[in-house]
C-alpha cells in the first residue's frame, strides 16, 4: 500500500521533472523545484512507513523547512542579483 | 513579559513533542534551549504582538476547518479543470480593497487565498489585493467574499 | 476495526497520489506561467493533505503522528508564502499572465 503511494508520488515527481526542464522562464523552474520538494517531503514520510523507520519524519521535516528557505532565495537572486553581470561583487540592498 | 514565559511553555512543548526521549538530561537541555531562543529572540526585539500573536486566543483554531472545506471544494474544481480535455481556463487579474485593518488579519486574508487553488495573490498591500484567478468565476469569488468577512471576525473586528 | 482504519487510510493515500499526479499533469499542460502555479498548488494542499492523513490513521495516536501533522502545519503556512514570492518576483520582472479578456497587466504598483 505504501509502495503505491510511492510510486504515485515518483510518477507525480517525473510529470514535475518534464516542466522542470522544459520551462521557458526561470520561474518555471524555480515552481517545477518548489513542487519537487513538497514531492520529496511526502515521499520521505512514506518510505519512513515502507521500511518502518520513523526516524525519516525528522528528515521530511527538515526537508520542508530547507525548502522554502531555498526557493525564497532562489528567487532573491533572481531578483536583486543579475547572472548576466559579473562586475558586481555585492548584492545590492 | 508574559508573551516571552508563553513562548518558552510552547517552543519546550515543541522540543518534546519532537524528541519524544524523557531522560533527566535531554528534558533539562530542551528546556535550556527553549530559554536560549526566547532571550535571543528579545534581544532581536521580535517578540511582539506580531512574532507570537497570543492576543488571537483560540479563534485562528475556528477558522481553519472552513478554510480547509474551503481548499476541498476549489481544490476539486481544479482538478476538473485540469483533466478536462479542452482546458477551460479563462485566467483573470482582479484587484479589490481587503477589509481588514491589522498585519496578521492581512497575511491570514492573503495566504488563505493562495492556499485555495484556484487564486493566488500576486500583490500584497494594505489597501489593495491583487489576484490571479484561474477562470473569471474564481477571480470574482475572492471579492468582497465570506473569506474576507471571516478573517475580520478572527482577527477581532465585529 | 482495524480493517475499517486500513480501508480508510487506503483511500486517503489513494485520492492523495491521485492529486499529486493531477497537479504533475496540469503543471506539464497548463499554457502560462500562472497558470501553472495554480496545478501546483493542488499537489501542495489535497495531495500533500490527503497523504499525510492517511499515514496519520496508519500512526494511530503516537509521536509519529504528531510530527505528520507537523510536516502538514508547515508544509500549509510555507507554501503559500513560497507561491506569493514566486508570483510577485514573476510580476517585477515583467512576466506577462496570458488574460482571457485581453487586456495587459494593469498599471504596476
Amino acid at each position: 500500500m505504501f509502495a503505491a503511494a510511492a510510486v504515485a508520488l515518483l510518477v507525480a515527481a517525473a510529470l514535475v521533472l518534464v516542466r522542470a526542464a522544459l520551462g521557458p522562464t526561470v520561474f518555471d523552474r524555480v515552481q517545477a523545484a518548489n513542487t519537487i520538494g513538497t514531492l520529496a517531503v511526502l515521499i520521505l514520510s512514506v518510505f519512513g512507513f515502507l521500511t518502518g523507520r520513523p526516524d525519516f519524519l525528522d528528515l521530511a521535516l527538515t526537508y520542508g523547512l530547507l525548502n522554502v528557505v531555498g526557493t525564497i532565495a532562489v528567487l532573491k537572486f533572481f531578483q536583486y542579483g543579475d547572472l548576466g553581470d559579473p562586475g558586481e561583487a555585492e548584492e545590492p540592498r | 513579559m508574559l508573551r516571552a514565559a508563553n513562548s518558552v511553555v510552547v517552543l519546550f512543548a515543541f522540543w518534546l513533542l519532537l524528541s519524544g526521549y524523557f531522560t533527566a538530561f535531554l528534558v533539562t537541555a530542551g528546556f535550556a534551549c527553549a530559554v536560549a531562543v526566547v532571550a535571543f529572540a528579545w534581544r532581536m526585539e521580535v517578540i511582539d504582538h506580531e512574532g507570537h500573536p497570543m492576543h488571537l486566543g483560540l479563534r485562528p483554531f475556528a477558522y481553519v476547518p472552513w478554510l480547509l472545506k474551503e481548499i476541498l471544494k476549489s481544490g476539486w474544481q481544479v482538478t476538473r479543470i485540469i483533466l478536462d480535455p479542452k482546458l477551460p481556463v479563462s485566467p483573470t487579474l482582479v484587484r479589490f480593497r481587503p477589509s481588514q485593518r491589522t498585519d496578521v488579519g492581512l497575511v491570514t486574508h492573503a495566504n488563505s487565498i493562495t492556499l485555495t487553488p484556484g487564486t493566488i495573490s500576486v500583490e500584497v498591500g494594505r489597501d489593495s489585493f491583487l489576484v490571479h484567478g484561474l477562470t473569471r468565476e474564481s477571480a470574482a469569488g475572492v471579492v468582497a467574499s465570506e473569506m474576507d468577512r471571516r478573517v475580520c471576525r478572527f482577527e477581532g473586528q465585529r | 476495526m482495524s480493517l475499517a482504519i486500513d480501508l480508510a487510510s487506503w483511500a486517503l493515500l489513494v485520492a492523495g497520489g491521485f492529486f499529486c499526479i493531477v497537479g504533475g499533469i496540469g503543471l506539464i499542460r497548463m499554457p502560462d506561467f500562472y497558470t501553472r502555479m495554480h496545478a501546483a498548488s493542488v499537489t501542495d494542499t489535497l495531495g500533500a493533505g490527503f497523504m499525510l492523513a492517511g499515514m496519520m490513521l496508519q500512526a494511530g495516536l503516537t509521536l509519529v503522528t504528531v510530527k505528520l501533522a507537523l510536516i502538514g502545519v508547515l508544509l500549509f503556512f510555507t507554501s503559500p508564502t513560497a507561491t506569493h514570492a514566486l508570483a510577485r518576483a514573476a510580476m517585477t520582472r515583467g512576466v506577462q499572465p496570458l488574460l482571457a479578456d485581453g487586456e495587459g497587466a494593469p498599471s504596476k504598483r
